[in-house]
């Protein structure tokens, strides 16, 4: 398949996906927000939205005042942030109208309803505002209605690997910020136990709202059947392979996608991908706690970004 | 002006025969009925992304550039006999308009015997001097060409097909003739069970055959590859979608590249040869060392490959020299030239302002005539002359003046028109016909074509780059 088309392809999963965590985090949030909290507490969460994204800085050239109704419209509407909701939507539907003939129908028709729908969803004057909740369930369930019909209706051959590897390093990507804003947001750094160990640990609304944030809370309780632990937290979000949002799942479909469209240059980038895989694979959470989360996640971030830029030489801009 | 020919009713209101049947239907149906069909093809239309992009413009929110052509639920007609005839005179007069490209980069045989005059073709710009002697596979030059029939009404109350022009470049609008009937069939079913209309949807597999007919002899199993300027080009729905169709990549100039001799498109897998390549971007774009050096649209070194015989373009480089306005009025005496027949299509009669006989003529009568640049299209830069204000006429009676070469004159033809629904209700607006004609290794199109509207009251213009719409082309069978 042609080069271009694979990286429109793999840029076209990687928005809706980045729409979907933009919209899960956002939601956690505000839902949080409805909680009796310190205000301090609450600005916390609102500016590691942000900071999650990187996008502190791009914000304050715009808005004076950190409140919570200008993050949302900064991370939902404005189309100038290439990382709100909007702008992620766009540009999935741009990269699938470049590739539209590549796609089956249905999978380019539900992406284009979605940006169709989104852009009238905004326009009815405050409908967003009013019921936050209900347009990121809506965003979630396009994203859950783009990735059933690419998996449900397109031939199995490099179109969708690419397709596949586009969701899944971008959401191995969204993980590790999650984890390390949230863990970040009470220390400077997390070794498995604070420094004031009275604070967190009873804050059983900070940890469960990170699990819903990744549809994990019904899920730890599954897995664990225990009390919600900030590390039990971390294990089941990075070490857990049947956790569908958790580090080691991702990098389980980068690495089977990666097999599925080997060519002659991309052993090296395999390779990584196999290696971080086995990281993962054989971790524990106790070894990781113990060199900081913070530092192992910020490394997780570069091997992936890594990766990311090997498969792009490899594959989708070849020299 | 005249009166126009009507296609579905005779003079005196009676319904033509063959518009009985959808006549009797269309009676039948309610009014809301009609308008829910015409919301649900205009969501469908919106949703499936037929759109075309409209140079410079935003929509009133300031979004999109995206538009959809207005589609009109009432279809255009032709009877079976009618079209019979039409296709006998495409297919003969491309292949005399193949025959003329060959000869004009060969002998110059018309040249040399004065049919055509020789400074017409030789000073125009669109003779491409870099094709003189180049061999193409079957001598064929326009393999996919467009030509647009007119029908105007006679004294007695007929009508008369006449050629427009021919696009023998890149005719683009083929998509919506497919689309359109896809459309009709989804909302009206039972009106395809109670006629028998001529199939269309086979042209995608027409279209693939003469591209792999004209391969380079050597390649036993062709690549076939359709080149699109990218998904901002207004015709971008119709590139993907003909590439889908035929089940080849759809490329664009970056993913090409040219090495020893051939040309390779960039894959996942590494280098692949490429051997034909149906090419939807302008001469002067296609080869940044050879043509425009600003393009980034076309491939370094296309052209060496392309004299070589290495790769097959469709159409041909230079074909646009014979879908001038300036060349259209001497296709007739091609026709005579080349196959020794008489020409089946007429032509419009043309005054060529770049003769001074011809040029006092069209001074004298600017209201009544269209006036039209040789080089123009899409309906930009002309004169419609019945339907421009005095000072139009005078701003366009001093372009023509300073510049007198350059434009061409027909007298306005009252275009037929069909019944078309409309703010008011049901009222006749003027249409055109763009059949496609296929040249390989033989001619070939399907029945029909693509039907334009001018959905304006009176107007003339039917381009959708100027508010025209499209309806479905049906020929009937029986």
């Amino acid at each position: 398949m042609l080069s271009r088309t694979a990286d429109h392809l793999f840029w076209m999963s990687r928005y809706m996906e980045r729409a979907e965590n933009t919209a899960r985090m956002l939601d956690v949030n505000y839902q949080t927000s409805l909680l009796p909290q310190s205000e301090d507490r609450a600005r916390q969460g609102w500016a590691g939205v942000l900071g999650i994204s990187e996008l502190t800085w791009s914000f304050q050239q715009k808005h004076a005042e950190l409140t919570p109704a200008a993050v949302m419209h900064f991370m939902v509407r404005d189309e100038t942030n290439p990382s709100s909701i909007v702008s992620c939507l766009r540009a999935a539907r741009e990269n699938a109208r470049a590739v539209r003939g590549t796609l089956t129908t249905e999978v380019w028709e539900t992406t284009n309803q979605t940006w169709l729908e989104f852009q009238r969803l905004l326009r009815d004057n405050g409908t967003f505002e009013r019921d936050p909740t209900a347009l990121f369930e809506w965003v979630k369930f396009r994203s859950h209605l783009s990735r059933g019909v690419s998996v449900g209706t397109m031939l199995q051959d490099e179109a969708l690997h690419f397709v596949r590897v586009g969701t899944f390093l971008e959401r191995a990507d969204n993980t590790a910020r999650l984890l390390d804003v949230k863990f970040h947001a009470l220390a400077g750094d997390y070794f498995g136990t604070w420094a004031d160990d009275s604070a967190p640990e009873v804050d059983f609304y900070h940890w469960s709202a990170i699990l819903r944030s990744v549809s994990g809370f019904e899920i730890y309780r599954k897995v664990y059947r225990n009390v919600i632990r900030p590390d039990k937290v971390a294990e089941l979000l990075i070490l857990r392979p049947d956790m569908p949002r958790s580090l080691a799942a991702c990098l389980n479909e980068v690495v089977s996608n990666l097999d599925m469209v080997a060519n002659a240059q991309s052993a090296e980038t395999r390779r990584r991908a196999g290696r971080l895989r086995a990281d993962l694979q054989f971790g524990r959470i106790d070894e990781i706690l113990a060199t900081g989360l913070h530092a192992y996640l910020t490394q997780f971030l570069d091997r992936i970004n890594d990766i990311g830029a090997g498969i792009s030489r490899d594959f989708l801009v070849p020299a | 002006m005249k009166p126009s020919f009507d296609e579905m009713l005779a003079n005196g209101g009676q319904v033509r025969a063959h518009y009985a049947g959808f006549d009797r239907w269309l009676k039948q149906q309610p009014a809301e009925l009609m308008a829910a069909r015409r919301e649900e093809a205009e969501m469908i239309f919106r949703r499936v992304g037929i759109t075309f992009a409209v140079y410079g413009a935003k929509d009133e929110d300031g979004a999109g550039t995206e538009r959809l052509i207005p589609f009109d639920l009432i279809p255009r007609i032709i009877p079976k006999d009618e079209w019979t005839r039409m296709q006998q005179g495409l297919a003969q007069r491309v292949t005399a308009l193949n025959h003329f490209l060959h000869d004009v980069y060969h002998g110059q045989e018309i040249l040399k015997a004065g049919v055509v005059p020789a400074e017409q073709v030789l000073n125009n710009a669109q003779f491409r001097p870099e094709m003189m002697g180049v061999d193409l596979p079957g001598q064929i030059y326009s393999h996919i060409a467009g030509i647009d029939i007119v029908r105007a009404a006679q004294p007695d109350g007929s009508g008369t097909y006449y050629v427009l022009e021919d696009n023998l470049r890149v005719p683009s609008g083929v998509s919506y003739m497919l689309e359109n009937r896809k459309m009709m069939m989804r909302l009206f079913p039972e009106l395809f069970a109670q006629h028998k209309v001529a199939p269309v949807a086979h042209y995608p597999d027409l279209l693939l055959e003469t591209l792999r007919d004209v391969a380079p002899a050597s390649v036993n199993e062709p690549t076939v590859v359709v080149l699109t300027p990218g998904m901002y080009n207004s015709a971008y729905f119709e590139h993907a979608f003909l590439a889908q169709q035929m089940g080849v990549e759809l490329v664009e100039g970056q993913d090409l590249f040219v090495k020893d001799g051939f040309v390779y498109m960039r894959t996942t897998q590494g280098p692949k040869r490429v051997d034909v390549i149906y090419r939807r971007v302008d001469d002067d774009f296609l080869d940044p060392t050879a043509f425009r050096k600003d393009s980034t649209l076309g491939c370094a070194g296309l052209l060496d490959v392309y004299r070589a015989g290495n790769i097959s373009l469709c159409n041909a480089i230079g074909t646009g020299v014979a879908d001038d306005k300036s060349i259209y009025p001497y296709v007739p005496k091609m026709v005579e030239f080349y196959l020794g027949e008489k020409p089946i299509l007429e032509n419009v009669p043309t005054y060529l302002c770049r003769e001074a006989d011809d040029l006092a003529y069209v001074l004298d009568h600017l209201p009544e005539l269209v006036v039209k640049e040789v080089h123009g299209a899409g309906g930009y830069g002309m004169l419609v002359g019945p339907a421009s204000t005095q000072a139009e006429i005078a701003d366009f009676r001093a372009a023509l003046l300073a510049n007198p070469s350059n434009y061409i004159a027909q007298p306005t033809l009252a275009l037929s028109t069909t019944p078309t629904f409309v703010e008011s209700g049901i009222a006749p607006r003027h249409i055109d016909l763009r059949p496609f004609v296929l040249s390989g290794k033989s001619v070939q199109m399907v029945p029909g074509g693509l039907t334009r509207v001018a959905l304006k009251a009176g107007s003339l213009v039917v381009n959708s780059s100027q508010g025209g719409g499209t309806k479905d082309t049906w020929v009937l069978e029986a």
